[in-house]
């Protein structure tokens, strides 16, 4: 049986459309209730809802034979775990975001409001910027306008957030969508499921 | 004075099974009985899997190490003798940073190095005696074989650049062709250029199955000698009736810069990454001044803690 682990919310029922279309149904999955876990035999698959974030640690661990996760989650994270496919799906961008009219002073240190401190560090490191990463979970629009940093480094979907907060995006980092994972082990034990569901969902991408 | 096995848990069980194994297969022991300078790793810092270590200082006052390696201590010991070839296995602890608890653990591990005059029989008996290892570990297990000659004329032949290259082999490992047609799209590479390296990733099987379609991607590409190598390594598991266990699979990487030739990694059923991995390291061999050719393996019985079909072990222990 392959498990699967998709990210809970809007996404995973985009990506759960996906692979239904593919020819791996788990019709229990659309039944409300808090149940977590959808299982078809018949079809072979396990289904389970997990945290956006979380789902690269269940297909690495090896509790997920494959996943559903978005390209910030894994260069962020940097799982061991293969990257078979973009679906094109949650489509968004990792950007640098500043107050209206920000102006860098290269003589300071940067200090950069995120979730994302490995991409935050990788980028200004590219570019020999020299930063102090201020790390935060959430509501990270604010840091700038309360003083608490110069830029932020955020997923940025529509820029509706920024504008209400009057900030704007002065560079793309790195553009994000949802990516199909595998566990290194679970691909030579279940490869014939594996390749098959690849090429089912490739396929669908592609038309 | 009579053993009593009991008294082992599954871990010592397979580790002393390990040993026993390469004992019966020609190899002698190596004992780590001192710490190595700091020097020696750092030295060699791309080789070893983590490039964190626990430092002390010695009496001396010099800079040592608590190991977190043993094949550069192996290698380090011992002196070319030409035409000769050293057989040796090691059961040892090494102290590096466990992926898991993020913090340094003390690590079981068992391995093989051979060094000296490595010829391709020698390479494919290596990868026999890892699969025969992998045996001992769990029934179902499946070792995963590369070839990274073949790998590096595929990636040069997309960018003569260094970073470039760098990254195309990061997106390789993770079996990631829509990221290497990204990196393609970003530095204006033609498609077609990274078309052949696309393929070959998109092998993965049986050598039965997957050395015909190898053969015909590697037509006029100067790698006669690369496949012929090859061929003549999966020879031995493949005459010992062990082809279904191994897989072609061109995503296996390691440092270039001191692995050469075979490369390969093991992986049993239940366990969710790589408990075997090795190949040849010629490479490493040269950087520290020595003529000898080499090839080897290391299992991590840290990785087989929670295998519950350990117990497969014993029976086989008790009856040696």
């Amino acid at each position: 049986m392959l498990n699967i682990a998709l990210p809970k919310g809007r996404l995973g029922e985009t990506v759960y459309d996906i692979f239904e279309n593919a020819g791996f149904p788990c019709p229990s999955i659309r039944e409300s209730g808090r149940k977590l876990i959808f299982e078809n035999p018949d079809a072979d698959v396990r289904y389970f809802w997990a945290k956006p974030s979380d789902v690269s640690i269940y297909v690495e661990r090896g509790a997920a034979d494959i996943g559903v996760v978005g390209k910030d989650i894994l260069l962020e994270y940097e799982p061991d775990v293969y990257e078979l496919l973009d679906l094109g799906v949650g489509t968004c961008r990792m950007a640098v975001a500043a107050p209206r009219g920000y102006r860098d002073n290269p003589q300071h240190t940067l200090r950069v409001a995120t979730k994302f401190a490995r991409i935050a560090r990788n980028h200004y490191a590219a570019a020999g910027r020299d930063i102090d990463v201020i790390h935060l979970n959430g509501s990270i629009e604010i840091a700038p306008i309360l003083g608490l940093s110069d830029v932020i480094v955020d997923i940025v979907e529509t820029g509706t957030t920024l504008r209400e907060n009057d900030l704007e995006v002065i560079e793309t980092i790195v553009p994000v969508s949802a990516r199909l994972i595998a566990n290194k082990s679970s691909y030579a034990f279940k490869t014939a499921q594996i390749e098959r569901l690849t090429r089912e969902l490739a396929k669908k991408e592609e038309a | 004075m009579k053993l009593d096995p009991s008294i082992l848990d599954d871990t010592e069980k397979l580790n002393l099974a390990l040993r026993s194994l390469y004992l019966r297969h020609g190899f002698t022991r190596f004992r780590m009985g001192k710490f190595e300078k700091y020097d020696l790793y750092m030295q060699n810092k791309d080789f070893l899997i983590s490039d964190n270590i626990i430092t002390f200082t010695d009496t001396n006052g010099v800079l040592m190490a608590l190991k977190p390696d043993v094949t550069l201590s192996i290698i380090k010991s011992r002196r070319d003798v030409p035409g000769t070839l050293q057989k040796i296995c090691y059961n040892e602890n090494v102290y590096r940073v466990s992926k898991g608890a993020g913090c340094f653990r003390e690590l079981m591990q068992a391995g093989v190095e051979c060094i000296g005059s490595v010829d391709e029989r020698c390479v494919g008996e290596t990868l026999l005696l890892a699969a025969e290892s992998l045996a001992l570990c769990a029934p179902e297990y499946v070792l995963s074989v590369s070839h990274l000659d073949i790998l590096r004329s595929f990636v040069e032949s997309v960018s003569d650049s260094a970073s470039v290259r760098r990254r195309i082999l990061k997106c390789v490992s993770e079996k990631n062709l829509h990221g290497i047609s990204g990196i393609c799209r970003d530095e204006g590479i033609a498609w077609s250029k990274a078309e052949a390296l696309r393929a070959l990733l998109g092998l993965y099987g049986t050598p039965e199955s997957v050395m015909p379609r190898l053969r015909e991607l590697c037509a006029g590409r100067a790698l006669d000698a690369e496949l012929a190598h090859l061929d003549s390594v999966l020879s031995v598991p493949l005459g010992a009736g062990l082809g279904g266990r191994v897989r072609l699979d061109f995503s296996s990487v390691s440092n270039m810069n001191y692995y050469n030739g075979v490369l390969f990694k093991g992986f049993i059923e239940g366990v969710p990454d790589s408990v075997l991995s090795g190949g040849q390291y010629d490479k490493l061999m040269r950087r520290m001044g020595s003529r000898s050719n080499a090839v080897g393996f290391a299992v991590y019985l840290d990785m087989l803690e929670r295998l519950s079909d350990m117990e497969a072990v014993v029976p086989a222990f008790a009856e040696e």
